[in-house]
């Protein structure tokens, strides 16, 4: 009890007191047996020990939450009907698509919106919550287990995760139509949620897997979401995330990714939406011959600040990890990329590579772009490059000599650019409405 | 009949230093001009200053075509109402298909003057036609906007956009520059098929190559930012023996 208090003390701010409270009063009744209890108490302490990240905290330089989080809203509370009929049209931007829709409203998982039908054989969909509760075993077995001791944003997530999902895909299944989990914040009041979404991709198996989050314009909602992601031997996932989250909203995600050999992980992050984005992507390479392709396209404008911080924690030999992130950046908007590389002593043979591009529409937009190497190894390859510019006056001028308008020669040159990113995204269908939702943000510009 | 150009004491700044000092020309509809002279005369400022490329600072002077002021629009209106410059050095594009590219184009330039846009199909359908008949590789059309073509390529995408867009008049700056025969000729070709009395094209070349398989009607002489001399097309042959020396000299 004197332990907790000490750290507990370090706790100053009215976010950080508040998030103490949230924690101290919901323990009870958040979801979970004994040894689930544990691993909130533990990661609790994490969080008390630290506090909030501010910027004298080198992953967290850009992106001061101390600052940036004035206060913690109150945790979502079950959704009630109202609630979950305004969540109906959730997931717009893929309708298009022919996905497997599963609803996360307010933070809970919600079955009789979702699309459980004739699931293909070898995918199992349950909740996180329920499996919390009942000290499932697969789940106590994946949970938190590539999550790096020590960054804040997971441990407030473990310790005050409510519900989520828990997608298993078993050897050898092959999950070809996109599963998209929707995430939506719904109601006028401003409430924070905590969502855990693990997802267990076997040996051999396949899976298309999206995550999408929206909310209400204008409200200060907080989303703090994050998914393990185990990829077996040989496994091959292609990930989405879509974040459009409401004008006013904090949206902090994580993904942990363990990528096991010889798997293939390719994943997009889409960013159009949030006051305040910040992004992780952390990939741990447990087995030789592993490749992660990570791509972002974030659209930005207003004030919004979206950071994207992506580790390549390369422990086993002969891997490949490609970057890729675009932003285009419009108004006052901020965009941050981080990206770590570490190579460890056995992780000969890594081919590790990242590239950050920004593109700045007006004199005030900024981008920062801070790209790290460790390396340990001495046969590998590793790079880094990062571009940031406006848009280029001689193609412009190309296509304006062709009767192209000035302002739709910026939109084909912006969809170019972005382009590049969404390209990765194996899926027709989940390409084509990222472009079309790319058009629909250029027409906003005005 | 009045002119489809009219240059009229053009005076033409870039970045601080003078390039143009009060140049004249007049093109009437059904001709063809060409524009030699030594490197650094101002050929290229013409074609750019033509086409409204920005940067490029008119101090006097003024640029009629059909009749109406020319200088206050922007190169995409220019585009509409019928010019066409193709560019000495086309810009490569990655991310933007050429069908795509050349959609957006004529698209624009239909609704600038009110005409119906073209369906996807009916587009696709006359692009195909204009590649046949020029020799161009049907392959090039799924690519990037020049995105890996060489030179050659380059131009005979440019003469294909200028088939497609059907300009009054075209500005082909410097077309024949690093081109061997085959590319040459299918830019003659292009050029040749589309002369016509409604139509106009100034042709601006250093050698007199191009003009044995486009055959002008006027040949100018710009030097020192002028035009110093103006005749028939044996003007061209006569450069060709004669070489650009005394123009240096003449204008200096």
């Amino acid at each position: 009890m004197t332990a907790m208090s000490a750290e507990l003390h370090r706790l100053k701010t009215s976010a950080e007191l508040a998030l103490a409270d949230a924690f101290a009063t919901a323990k009870p009744t958040l979801p979970g047996d004994p040894a689930a209890v544990a691993l909130r108490e533990t990661a609790f302490g994490h969080f008390a020990a630290a506090g909030l990240p501010h910027r004298q905290v080198e992953d967290w330089k850009y992106t001061d939450l101390r600052t940036l989080m004035r206060d913690a809203k109150p945790l979502a509370s079950p959704p009630d009907a109202d609630v979950k009929a305004r969540a109906l049209g959730a997931g717009r931007i893929l309708a298009g698509v022919d996905c497997r829709r599963v609803i996360v409203v307010n933070g809970a998982f919600v079955p009789e919106l979702s699309d459980l039908g004739g699931l293909e054989s070898g995918l199992t969909i349950g909740s996180m919550a329920q499996a919390l509760a009942q000290g499932d075993r697969f789940v106590s077995a994946h949970i938190g287990k590539a999550a790096p001791a020590g960054d804040v944003a997971v441990s407030l997530n473990t310790a005050l995760m409510g519900d989520g999902l828990v997608v298993r895909v078993a050897k050898g299944a092959n999950v070809a139509r996109p599963l998209h989990i929707v995430s939506v914040t719904a109601g006028d009041t401003a409430i924070a949620s905590f969502v855990r979404n693990l997802i267990v991709v076997e040996d051999g198996g396949r899976a298309s897997l999206v995550e999408s989050h929206e909310g209400p314009a204008g409200v200060d909602y907080q989303v703090n979401t994050a998914c393990d992601l185990v990829i077996g031997e040989g496994a091959e996932v292609d990930y989405l995330k879509i974040t459009t989250e409401g004008s006013g909203a904090l949206h902090v995600a994580t993904l942990m990714a363990s990528i096991g050999a010889r798997a293939r992980l390719k994943d997009l992050s889409f960013t159009t939406g949030g006051a305040v984005v910040r992004n992780q992507r952390l990939l741990r390479f447990e087995g030789v011959g592993g490749f992660a392709g990570i791509r972002g396209a974030s659209l930005l404008k207003g004030r919004q600040h979206a950071d994207v911080t992506v580790v390549a924690d390369h422990r086993a030999g002969q891997c490949q990890s490609q970057e890729l992130f675009k932003a285009v950046l419009d108004g006052d908007a901020r965009s941050v990329f981080q990206g770590r590389i570490t190579v460890h002593p056995q992780a000969q043979k890594t081919d590790a590579r990242m590239m950050t591009r920004a593109l700045l529409l007006s004199e005030t937009a900024e981008a920062i772009s801070k790209p790290e190497l460790e390396i340990f190894a001495d046969d590998v390859q590793c790079g880094h490059g990062a571009t940031t510019g406006a848009l280029d006056g001689q193609l412009k001028f190309y296509l304006m000599a062709r009767g192209i308008p000035a302002k739709e020669a910026e939109t084909l040159l912006i969809q170019a650019f972005i382009g590049e990113a969404i390209d990765g995204v194996e899926h027709v269908g989940l390409r084509e409405a990222l472009m079309d939702a790319t058009a629909a943000w250029l027409a906003g510009r005005g | 009949m009045k002119p489809m150009l009219e240059v009229k004491n053009l005076h033409v700044e870039v970045g601080g230093t003078k390039i143009l000092h009060g140049l004249d020309l007049a093109v009437n509809k059904g001709e063809v001009h060409a524009i030699m002279g030594p490197n650094g005369g101002g050929k290229s400022t013409l074609s750019y200053v033509l086409a409204g490329k920005p940067g490029y600072d008119v101090t006097n002077g003024e640029i009629l075509f059909d009749g109406d002021a020319m200088l206050d629009m922007p190169a995409d209106e220019r585009a509409a109402k019928g010019l066409f410059l193709a560019f000495q050095y086309p810009l490569e594009i990655p991310g933007v298909a050429t069908m795509t590219f050349l959609r957006a184009a004529l698209n624009a330039q239909r609704k600038a003057r009110g005409e119906a846009e073209l369906s996807s199909p009916e587009l696709i359908k006359r692009v195909r036609d204009i590649a046949t008949k020029l020799g161009i590789d049907h392959e090039m059309l799924r690519r990037p906007v020049n995105v890996g073509f060489s030179g050659g390529e380059k131009k005979r995408n440019e003469t294909l956009q200028m088939t497609l867009l059907e300009p009054k008049l075209a500005v082909l700056d410097e077309t024949d520059s690093g081109l061997d025969i085959d590319a040459l000729k299918v830019v003659a070709d292009g050029v040749n098929r589309l002369r016509s009395p409604q139509r106009a094209f100034v042709v601006i070349t250093h050698y007199q190559r191009l003009l044995d398989y486009i055959v002008p009607d006027v040949v100018h002489v710009l030097s020192k930012g002028r035009i110093v001399r103006t005749g028939g097309k044996e003007l061209a042959f006569e450069l060709e023996s004669t070489g650009y020396a005394q123009y240096r000299e003449e204008a200096a």
